[in-house]
């Protein structure tokens, strides 16, 4: 096998190691920093650094090492984290993900972008290093006397890691260890044990593939060490203990002769030198603070005491997979196919009478909720937490909000909430947007917030819930609100149609107009007026919508309705004359038969249907779609009243069929678009069915009603194509 | 030594090709074989509202929502009847599956390229473009049809504009 087999495990691995690192800069605390997600981020530098370095990405591994020492500093307290340093570590993260997306397209990384980075880093080492030091210094006296710093002077040559490696002697005691390397291959082995080279000198190895044993001397820690490793091998391949386990006495190593590995025998040597006493306490210390590092003292059985921990590694690693969106989209496929065929089977027993039978009706109803279940399960594969799309946005709202000057706070609710994966990733530009815009115009800056009685502090919200077989996601702020009257103005400047009269509503989606912007001055944020419209035709290419809710002073609220799931509609199917057609569920309001007082002709052709003191607009769909043998008297129909893009529509129908879950197939895979229908799908007996859209089913039914107006003997409309239609509208 | 018969074989796979051969009324026409996936009957075609007459629908092909093309009528035929015997010839083109309806299938023929004489310019029906020559069998004239060519052309209105 070939060592660049492994480049991808290795990119995706420092993928998620760099948003972990992100995740736990932007929730640190600069004043009071955690030692915990200091550890954290040390911890990611450092895997991804070992990484880089066994596949000689010299740019990353270099970029990281510098990092890396910063970080040790930072989490033993020599550097007093300040929010412009936690803004250089942030860049710092970005500049590793350039480098590592130049790496996977098989590029060297910008050089330039490298040296600047490296200066940032090493300057922020010269000047502040110490700094904290001293601070801590003087808090807490004891500092300078902590075991690490009697350890220092004993690894001078690399001066800036230093610290770290002192630590991680703290951490998990230091010395010879043995490396077991289980089933792994020639090839990859002469590579690990080079690498366990760059980790520490290593003493001897020999072995089998089976098992191959590298006696090292490092003071690198035993998780650092497997760290390293696992981006070649498996947790469970690789054994790590003191060198000092029965083997070694077998093989008649000088084990006995090592201090920390008998402990009784170094007494005397430790009372000696107080350096080694020094460390002696780490080591006590340590032992103290966490089972695994008792290891080196225990003496007798560290192999015993190892295997365990690589168990329990192994079994949570195994609890997630990754597998190609391409592999889980081909099962859902299959699972629909499996539902149709069900279906199938399910209309034919149902046709056949008779006792004898039963046992085939109860297995059919069996077969359903199973084959009911497994859909379920197998679209919650696709489903993933909003948190996915959530994390990035502090990180937008803190950059943003400094940009602008304002105090922004920022809260997450419903992260847990799961949304299919292909939206997920579709939302997260639209969102920014909104995010960027509520920042920009809609909260207040911190003078004019007080001037108005609020606190300083903005509060930003972003939330997700589920609400039926819709996930709603919402971005509330608590600034000033839309101003109706600047919007208006502004409307009329722009040229567009407006009066004083129209509802709140209809004022407030003006923002969604193009080329609308009420922002005073454009901005780096916002203000260039494109983007809102483009998030709406995004939102609405998702299947969704997008609702404003407003009020002067206290805020704004815009609302995205999404479906859960763009694969799996619950639909309504109708019957025009013989042909069956699907409606969105969610579309559908109610329905009704339209009595003739309620029908009202309108210029002519139009017809709108009164649905308590509403008229609304009637569309034939049999006029729409040419079905022939549809009824045609507007009493005889059934009227459904469905929503499209915010507007209600009454669709004329012969009958309605029922409800159903359809699996949505996409038209325009082997064919087109075709107005008036959104995609197709497959029915119990195996036929198509079309799913209508509805916006364009009316927009269709107007155009058919404008072509037909000058010739209204000739009916044929047999090639419309779309843009005749358009031509013709 | 390999490598001389591997090209060898390469060469001759080159000049002669395999054509699938059918009927539209009493002509013989005839398509790439590798062209074609699966030959199947016409059945359960669901209609598709203002789309020209020749696109009879969609169907349904194991999951897959195809399009059906009614080649006799966009060739103008006199006769087009749907029956027992009519046969679809689904196609693959440019990732794009597509069924052809066609009177018949008759035959699998090998054309060498000297059998492959080159389309005139002709009719208002099917324009030279959309052929890749006329083969000459014995006594029988086939009309080779380069189906990339015919089923991706704007008058089909199979495939989307780019501009679109």
């Amino acid at each position: 096998m070939d060592i660049t087999d492994f480049y991808d495990t290795f990119f995706e691995e420092a993928e998620e190691l760099l948003a972990d690192m992100e995740r736990h800069l932007l929730e640190l605390d600069v004043d009071e920093p955690d030692s915990e997600q200091l550890n954290a981020i040390f911890r990611a530098a450092h895997s991804i650094k070992g990484g880089a370095g066994t596949f000689g990405f010299d740019v990353l591994q270099k970029t990281t090492h510098l990092f890396e020492n910063l970080l040790d500093h930072a989490r033993n307290g020599e550097l007093a984290l300040r929010r412009d340093i936690v803004d250089t570590f942030l860049e710092t993260k970005d500049m590793l993900n350039d480098q590592l997306g130049a790496y996977r397209n098989g590029d060297e990384p910008d050089q330039e972008a490298f040296e600047r980075i490296c200066q940032a880093l090493q300057k922020l080492a010269l000047e502040e290093i110490g700094k904290g030091l001293e601070a801590a210094g003087g808090e807490v006296p004891s500092a300078a006397a902590k075991p690490q710093q009697p350890a220092e002077p004993t690894q001078p040559q690399q001066p800036a890691a230093v610290a770290s490696e002192a630590s991680s002697t703290a951490d998990n005691g230091s010395g010879r260890r043995r490396v077991a390397l289980l089933n792994v291959g020639e090839k990859d082995r002469d590579l690990l044990v080079e690498e366990l080279g760059q980790l520490g000198e290593v003493i001897e190895h020999h072995g089998d593939e089976a098992r191959y044993e590298v006696v090292m001397e490092s003071t690198v820690s035993d998780d650092d060490i497997e760290a390293v490793m696992c981006f070649i091998i498996d947790a469970d391949q690789l054994e790590i203990g003191a060198a000092d386990g029965p083997a070694a006495a077998k093989a008649g190593e000088a084990a006995p002769a090592d201090d920390e590995a008998a402990p009784e025998a170094s007494a005397g040597q430790e009372a000696a030198t107080p350096a080694a006493s020094a460390e002696k306490q780490t080591a006590d210390k340590a032992a103290a603070q966490s089972p695994t590092s008792a290891k080196p003292q225990s003496g007798g059985k560290p192999k015993a005491a190892d295997k365990p921990k690589a168990k329990a590694k192994g079994g949570s690693e195994s609890t997630s997979i990754r597998v190609s969106v391409d592999k889980v989209d081909q099962i859902i496929n299959l699972v629909g196919e499996l539902i149709i065929t069900q279906s199938m089977l399910d209309q034919t027993v149902s046709e056949l009478e008779g006792p004898a039978n039963g046992n085939l009706v109860n297995g059919m109803s069996l077969l359903q909720r199973n084959a009911r279940d497994l859909q379920e399960s197998v679209m919650s594969i696709r489903m993933i937490p909003m948190d996915f799309v959530f994390s990035r946005f502090p990180r937008v709202v803190r950059e943003t909000a400094g940009k602008l000057g304002k105090e922004i706070e920022l809260v997450t609710e419903g992260a847990a909430t799961e949304l299919d994966k292909s939206l997920t990733e579709r939302i997260i530009d639209p969102l920014t947007h909104l995010v960027r815009n509520s920042l920009d115009h809609g909260i207040e800056p911190p003078e004019l917030r007080e001037a108005a009685g609020k606190p300083r502090t903005g509060k930003l919200t972003l939330s997700a819930k589920h609400q039926g077989g819709n996930i709603i996601i919402e971005v509330i702020d608590d600034g000033a609100g839309l101003n109706r009257d600047k919007l208006l103005d502004k409307a009329r400047e722009s040229g567009l149609n407006v009066s004083d009269t129209m509802s709140d509503d209809e004022v407030w989606q003006l923002i969604f107009a193009p080329g609308f912007s009420t922002a005073k001055e454009v901005t780096d944020v916002s203000g260039r007026g494109v983007g809102m419209d483009v998030v709406k035709r995004n939102i609405q290419g998702m299947g969704g919508n997008v609702q404003i809710m407003s009020r002067p002073g206290e805020g704004t609220t815009i609302r995205i309705v999404l479906p859960l799931t763009l694969a799996i509609l619950d639909g309504m199917s109708i019957k025009v004359g013989s042909e069956m057609f699907i409606l969105p569920l969610s579309a559908v309001l109610e329905s009704l038969q339209p009595a003739k007082e309620d029908l009202y002709a309108m210029a002519g052709d139009d017809v709108v249907l009164k649905v308590r003191d509403e008229y609304l607009p009637v569309v034939a769909v049999h006029e729409a779609l040419d079905v022939a043998d549809a009824r045609t008297e507007l009493t005889e129909t059934i009227a459904v009243i469905v929503q499209g893009e915010g507007r209600r529509y009454a669709l004329l129908v012969d009958d309605l069929v029922g409800q159903q879950q359809v699996v949505v197939k996409n038209l325009e895979t082997n064919y087109r678009k075709v107005p008036g229908v959104s995609a197709a799908t497959i029915l119990g007996d195996g036929s198509v069915a079309l799913i209508l859209d509805i916006t364009g089913l009316h927009r269709l039914s107007r155009q058919k009603k404008e072509a037909r107006r000058p010739r209204r003997a000739d009916r044929s409309l047999e090639s419309v194509t779309d843009n005749e239609m358009e031509t013709s509208s | 030594m390999n490598q001389t018969t591997d090209a060898a074989m390469a060469t001759a796979e080159a000049q002669n090709s395999e054509f699938l051969v059918f009927s539209l009324g009493d002509e013989e026409y005839a398509i790439d074989i590798l062209k074609v996936q699966e030959i199947r009957g016409y059945e359960n075609v669901t209609r598709i509202a203002n789309t020209p007459d020749f696109i009879k629908g969609v169907t349904n092909l194991r999951g897959v929502i195809v399009p059906i093309v009614d080649l006799r009528i966009k060739f103008h035929l006199d006769k087009v009847e749907y029956g027992g015997q009519t046969v679809v010839i689904v196609v693959n083109v440019e990732d794009r599956i597509v069924g052809i309806v066609v009177d018949g299938v008759s035959d699998v023929m090998t054309l060498s390229p000297d059998q492959i004489k080159p389309a005139p310019e002709f009719g208002v029906t099917l324009s030279s473009d959309f052929l890749s020559g006329l083969g000459s069998l014995d006594d029988r004239m086939l009309v080779i049809v380069d189906i990339d060519k015919l089923l991706t052309s704007d008058e089909m209105a199979l495939v989307e504009k780019v501009a679109e």
